[in-house]
């Protein structure tokens, strides 16, 4: 038998069978984009034209220019309020469809959950707009309640928008990983620490959150890095003052016709993200023990 | 007699209209070891789970200590738990899982390393306290669940099967080492278990439950030699059945009409559980002897050997009498010079009238 047999009926050629599909894919939308990027980001352009000669001038410019150290600076402050406040705001839904609803429900609330995604994005988008408007839903009640003279204007073209308007749409994908591993903490552990004596708000610190921890971690991940890229809620919501990186990295592409510096700016938000989250997932190493 | 530790007074639980617990009334002493014992969903859980707080009753009331329980939730009582999966926290350490309860104290760290690390070696866990729970073995984790309770010096360690998941020897060897503690402590056990022969060697009194009722509360032995019905009887240990007719009662002296025996004249006392429709005979295996040679007996029955079961130091002999279908049980001990029987031959069997039991 040559190798090549061996290696046919072997597990790992099955495996490579399964996810063939997806590798495939992976490869072609993901990874080649990523190194064309990555080179991209070491060239020059010049109007139209692309110099392929290796220089580090992109990144020199994308981590020295104050304002892409601001803006880098600002997309890394919303994206984390955005992932604090979704978080904050996925757990009690999470724990309550955990603790609260009847087994034989939990199945419809999570169904439920998923409702806004019947909505394009864009659309909930607006209806923020709509909400938070000059003329909007909250100026019109206030002002119709007599509680203020003027339409407010904070609540609308700013940072505070896009906090908003990012964690409303991040929130169900946050309830579903912190549901689950809530469902995953063993009942009988909560009543012992009753049973020991501890109060139910202290129990929940001392039992239920530290065991749901890998759920919030999770949670944290998935919500943190998307936000940072973001540039459709900016743009649309954020105003001046709201814009984000990749909105830059977008001007740079398009408008400035500057590719190689976005494509540096680009990869430099990824390095700062990936090692955030790597800081965030070590510092709770000890939550995250997979099953021995 | 001083106040029992726990009291419940007509104590019902429901899951639904499922009666799980009915019109339980229970009296565990102060500082005994006391046994639930009973089949399979019977309600043992449930009724341990209600002294511990976990459950509410549906009627009824409970007592601890003479105080009632009502509206008291699980971490105000004077009670705690090893529950049947030992609930063990998987993200403590053996000596932070041991402290749980004196931190929820909010006792001086000083005490608190002292107490658990006394804890730690009386349960025989030294060096383990450093030790992630994960990485511990079915009976240490028993023995860490063990010692998490007794640091906080209950008034009473209820225990849920503590000892069903571990292999035979560790089992006996667990037993011995609770009765030990339990005495060196002495704090009111009450154990949950299905296994007759645990409650029995570990127990000062048990309570036998069938489905959610109690059926009788006795020390081990009244409830080996005195059980109140023929369900009893079967559960804790094994027991001959033979039909029994009730002829007449007089004063202290019951006549009676036994399958195979024949009339014979018995004490009302041998009637354990009242002779209220009492409808069977029950005989011990170990009551009955087989006799060889000259032996003789008080009374004597001639039987066929129908199986035989050797187990080295006993035989168990299924032998058949006249006019009954069902073959009944003898144990023999395997004393020198005693020949085992074979199926098929003849035996005289010996009883005494003494050792009958008229049930229900
Ligand atoms: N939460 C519940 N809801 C509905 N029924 C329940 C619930 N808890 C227990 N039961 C039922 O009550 C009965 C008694 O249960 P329990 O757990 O007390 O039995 P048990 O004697 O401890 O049995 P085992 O020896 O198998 O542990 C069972 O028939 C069980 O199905
Ligand atoms: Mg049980």
């Amino acid at each position: 038998m040559t190798w090549f047999q061996k290696w046919r009926r072997g597990e790992g050629a099955q495996g490579l069978f399964l996810i063939s599909p997806t590798l495939a894919f992976t490869l072609l939308l993901l990874a080649v984009p990523l190194v064309l990027v990555v080179a991209l980001s070491f060239w020059t352009q010049d109007y139209l034209t692309l110099h392929r000669t290796f220089t580090m001038d992109n990144y020199k410019t994308a981590w020295s220019e104050p304002m892409y150290q601001y803006l880098m600076g600002r997309s890394l402050k919303i994206s984390m309020m955005v992932t604090a406040m979704t978080v904050l705001l996925a757990y009690p839904v999470a724990y309550f469809i955990s603790f609260y609803v009847p087994p034989k429900r939990k199945a419809m609330w999570i169904f439920l959950i998923t409702i806004p995604f019947w909505t394009s994005y864009l659309m909930r988008i607006f209806l923020w707009k709509v909400i938070l408007g000059y003329n909007g839903v909250v100026n019109g009640s206030l002002m119709g309640l007599g509680l203020i003279e003027e339409p407010l204007s904070f609540i609308l073209y700013n940072q505070n928008a896009v906090v908003l308007t990012l964690a409303h749409a991040w929130v169900p994908f946050a309830i579903l990983p912190i549901f689950v591993a809530l469902e995953r903490v063993d009942r009988s552990l909560i009543e012992a620490a009753e049973d020991l004596g501890d109060s139910k708000l202290r129990r929940f610190f001392r039992v239920t959150l530290p065991l749901s921890m890998p759920g919030v971690i999770a949670a944290t991940i998935i919500v943190f890095i998307p936000t940072i890229g973001d540039y459709v809620t900016p743009r649309l919501v954020g105003g001046p003052n709201g814009l984000m990186i990749a909105n830059m990295i977008e001007l740079q592409f398009k408008k400035a016709n500057n590719a190689p510096l976005g494509a540096a700016l680009a990869i430099s938000a990824m390095a700062i993200v990936t090692c955030v989250a790597l800081i965030f997932i070590w510092m709770n190493k000890k939550y995250i023990r997979g099953a021995k | 007699m001083t106040q029992p530790i726990i009291q419940l007074k007509g104590f019902d639980k429901f899951f639904g209209d499922f009666a799980a617990l009915s019109q339980v009334d229970l009296d565990i002493k102060t500082g005994e070891f006391f046994s639930l014992l009973g089949p399979s969903g019977c309600g043992k859980t449930t009724l341990l789970r209600s002294i511990a707080g976990f459950e509410t009753p549906s009627a009824g009331s409970l007592y601890i200590d003479g105080k009632t329980m009502e509206g008291v939730p699980a971490n105000k009582r004077p009670t705690n738990m090893v529950f049947q999966s030992y609930a063990i926290f998987p993200h403590m350490s053996v000596a932070e899982n041991v402290a749980y309860g004196l931190k929820a104290r909010r006792l001086p760290k000083a005490e608190i390393t002292t107490r658990v690390a006394e804890a730690i070696a009386m349960v025989g866990l030294e060096g383990f306290g450093g030790r992630a729970s994960h990485a511990l073995s079915g009976g240490q984790r028993q023995r860490v669940a063990l010692a998490r309770a007794l640091v906080l010096k209950p008034r009473v360690l209820l225990l849920d099967e503590p000892l069903s998941a571990l292999d035979k020897k560790l089992r006996e060897q667990m037993q011995s080492e609770l009765r030990r503690l339990q005495r060196a402590v002495g704090i009111t056990f009450v154990l949950v278990t299905h296994d007759q022969e645990e409650a029995l060697t570990m127990s000062d009194r048990i309570a036998v439950m069938f489905d959610g009722k109690i059926a009788q509360v006795a020390t081990p032995q009244a409830l080996y030699g005195q059980p109140c019905s023929r369900r009893v009887a079967n559960f804790i240990g094994m027991m001959n059945f033979l039909d029994a007719k009730i002829l007449s009662t007089s004063g202290d002296t019951v006549e009676v009409d036994v399958q195979s025996l024949g009339k014979l004249s018995l004490s009302l006392s041998q009637a354990t559980g009242g002779i209220e429709g009492c409808n069977s005979a029950g005989v011990r295996p170990e009551m009955l002897t087989i006799l060889t040679g000259s032996q003789t007996a008080e009374r004597e029955i001639e039987a066929v050997v129908s199986e035989v079961f050797y187990y080295g130091d006993m035989t168990y002999y299924d032998v058949r009498l006249p006019f009954k279908e069902e073959p009944i049980t003898i144990t023999m001990r395997n004393t020198a010079g005693r020949t085992v029987l074979a199926v098929g031959e003849n035996a005289r069997v010996g009883w005494s009238a003494s050792s009958l039991l008229l049930l229900r």
